[in-house]
């Protein structure tokens, strides 16, 4: 007998007190908790911003007019020369700047990608209520490794694309896509349960929001 | 050197939580750091008023799953392969530990990199491939930790919870080559020591193992929950991956999730989110592993699922919050339990899927204070489980031997209380010898056969009048009822 026979087995013998006839909605589970705990309208783009900021990532709101002068003073800010963009990133946003731009096509190698200090992408949505973006590779994204190894990820947003909270955000998501939840830079709490911010991850993550 | 569920060798508990009580160092590091978490976990649930909605939904989910579990590990098996993932089966360590290995072998690799897991602790896989020749890379910093000490983990979710920043750094120092010399115990330069020492790791690194939170039968989607980015390496950047998973973390639908993510991280590390979660159906073409390969393990969960009041504890997600609230815990430590899973879940835990005879002591070392159950995000009822267990540990023994002090003191204690006349006097004699023995109110150890059991519980002296005799004197109209 196989082990996939095997155990299958010894789970039906253990499960001997279930009624045969019992489906699995027969166990009633209730859905009385809340589908978002962030409000409606305004609340939730404030509470986004609020969260995020909470992980030590900044955030800043700005016109469609203003993204592409905000981009890229974030990344002279920040000091960027070799920044990764992703295929589909919208072209009229793409800042200029004293940065080479690397596309991932052909791809990128692993060696490339950590030499590259930048990352800028877009995301698939943001969750207010626990200040994360989340990736499914979609235009703009590209695959996880490019906003893995650089070490600033630089992500834009439309206001739009802002869920209040996960039960909203998970029912907008395909999970046949690759998905990435990020709520901050990369952090361990490993040192005396205290949490740190800066680890394998990006150290540093910026969020843009375009409002209009 | 974590070889295991169980550590041979190791004392029963009794006797190294003696040992661990006696560590000050110790004590110090545990206290701190479940303090600082603790506060932590209360104030992000304190935001969700539908905490308790959302804890009565989880445990709801996971009767479910685990009482028609044949067909929902029988769905993600399909929907993981239509993904074009492969599935496999193990019926205990030693299979799960030999696909592992065949699988890396396959590769032509000699080296692996490892996001931390639970259930290839439990297995004792990195032992099984390094005899193997394969060698493991823990990339979880406190795994990282606990490795190069050749140590064992003393907790969850923190494995090296038992050391402070201090005793990092000298860790570092002395086992770690590339540590810069200048290292400080700031836990920032203690961390980025951490990141370049395994960076070129993850850089080449072409098989990697991971465990797994949660996976979707539904869809075939897994999910691994972290903090540092190395989970994210290592689900990315090699070819192949291979996932060991119990067999009791198959949940029914993906929006099931949106319970689960709301709680883990909060009682966890007591974030509103875990910095990153990465979520994988299959192979993804042209993003990450080409090969992906998923381990079901059984290893006794099968046989504690026989257990009704037991089975309860397969529903566990592994935040550890019952560990960080445990005052058991918190005083001796997780290696005191000599089990990778420490703490009230594993003192429940382990000896369901150790079997019998196994951690007998396990289930004994609690207070039963009910502060696990409280924390618990699925609502185990812990102390339950453990009164439960108790009582099959005494059967067992009953059937095996003469008589303990114990059941000795417990049924003299049912002949008294089955009487009031041998209550009434049984309790004037307790308060003449309470008297004897106190020291400063309470009753120290006992001489005799009664020391095992009076050495490790120091009970308040009987107060000179018992509550029987107060009423007696205070109410003598009602004398007579
Ligand atoms: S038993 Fe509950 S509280 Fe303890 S680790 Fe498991 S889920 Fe968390």
């Amino acid at each position: 007998m196989s082990s996939r026979e095997t155990m299958l087995g010894r789970i039906r013998a253990a499960l001997a007190d279930v009624p045969p006839e019992e489906r699995p909605e027969d166990v009633q589970v209730p859905r009385d908790y809340r589908r978002s705990h962030a409000g409606t309208g305004a609340d939730v783009l404030d509470r986004f911003a609020e969260r995020v900021a909470d992980y030590r990532a900044t955030v800043r709101l700005v016109a469609e007019a203003g993204l592409t002068a905000a981009l890229g003073a974030a990344l002279t800010e920040r000091g960027v020369r070799q920044l990764v963009v992703p295929e589909g990133f919208r072209a009229g946003w793409l800042p200029t700047g004293p940065f080479t731009v690397l596309a991932d096509d052909p791809q990128l190698t692993v060696s490339q990608l950590d030499a590259a200090d930048a990352v800028l992408s877009t995301a698939a949505l943001g969750i207010a209520e626990t200040g994360t973006l989340v990736l499914d590779a979609g235009p703009g994204q590209g695959r996880r490794a490019l906003t893995l190894l650089p070490d600033y990820h630089l992500c834009v947003l439309r206001a739009d694309q802002v869920v209040g909270d996960l039960p909203e955000a998970l029912e907008r998501l395909d999970p046949r896509r690759p998905l990435t939840f990020i709520s901050g830079p990369s952090a361990t709490s490993d040192i005396e349960l205290d949490r740190v911010e800066g680890v394998h991850g990006p150290r540093t993550l910026d969020v843009v929001i375009v409002t209009e | 050197m974590s070889e295991g569920l169980v550590w041979l060798g190791t004392p029963a508990f009794p006797q190294a939580a003696k040992k661990a009580l006696a560590d000050t160092q110790l004590r110090r590091n545990l206290g701190k750091a479940t303090g600082t978490i603790r506060d932590k976990r209360l104030r992000v649930c304190a935001e969700l008023d539908d905490w308790e909605q959302l804890r009565d939904s989880a445990a709801a989910l996971k009767l479910r799953t685990l009482r028609h579990l044949p067909r929902y590990l029988e769905q993600l098996e399909a929907s993981v392969t239509a993904a074009g993932g492969t599935v496999h089966w193990a019926a205990d360590a030693a299979e799960a530990n030999r696909i592992v290995a065949e699988l890396v072998k396959a590769t032509g690799e000699r080296e692996v990199v490892k996001v931390k897991s639970m259930a290839t602790q439990e297995i004792g896989l990195n032992e099984a491939l390094a005899a193997e020749g394969i060698t493991a890379h823990e990339t979880d910093l406190a795994e990282l930790i606990v490795q190069l000490a050749d140590d064992r983990p003393s907790h969850i979710l923190v494995p090296a919870i038992h050391r402070n920043r201090a005793e990092i750094r000298e860790i570092f120092r002395s086992r770690m080559p590339d540590a810069p010399a200048d290292l400080t115990d700031e836990p920032r330069a203690l961390a980025e020591a951490a990141r370049l020492h395994l960076r070129e790791k993850f850089l080449r690194a072409k098989v990697a193992v991971s465990g797994a939170n949660f996976a979707v039968a539904e869809t075939g989607t897994v999910l691994v929950v972290e903090s540092e980015g190395n989970g994210r390496m290592c689900l990315t950047l090699p070819d192949t991956l291979i996932t060991v998973m119990g067999i009791e973390k198959v949940v029914p639908t993906f929006a099931d999730l949106e319970v689960f993510l709301q709680l883990l991280p909060r009682s966890a590390t007591g974030e509103r989110m875990n910095p990153y979660t990465s979520a994988w159906t299959g192979v993804h073409a042209a993003d990450g592993p080409s090969t992906f390969h998923l381990v079901l393990l059984d290893n006794g969960r099968t046989a504690t699922l026989t257990d009704q009041v037991g089975r309860q504890a397969l529903g566990c997600i592994r935040c550890s919050a019952c560990l960080n609230v445990c005052p058991v815990y918190e005083r001796v430590g997780g290696h005191a339990y000599g089990s990778v899973y420490p703490g009230p879940i594993g003192a429940i835990l382990t000896p369901q899927l150790a079997g019998v005879g196994h951690a007998a002591s396990l289930p004994f070392a609690s207070t039963l204070c009910g502060a696990c159950y409280d924390a618990c995000p699925v609502k185990i009822n812990i102390p339950e489980v453990l009164v439960h267990l108790r009582a099959k540990e005494v059967d067992a023994k009953r059937g095996r031997r003469t008589p303990t002090v114990e059941s000795l003191l417990m049924r003299a204690a049912t002949e008294v209380l089955a009487s009031p006349e041998r209550l009434r006097l049984a309790q004037k004699a307790g308060a003449l010898g309470g008297r004897l023995v106190g020291r400063g109110g309470r009753i120290g150890p006992l001489p005799g056969p009664f020391h095992a059991w009076s050495d490790t519980r120091d009970l308040p002296v009987p107060p000179a009048e018992s509550f029987r005799a107060w009423w007696q004197r205070t109410h003598p109209e009602e004398n007579d009822r």
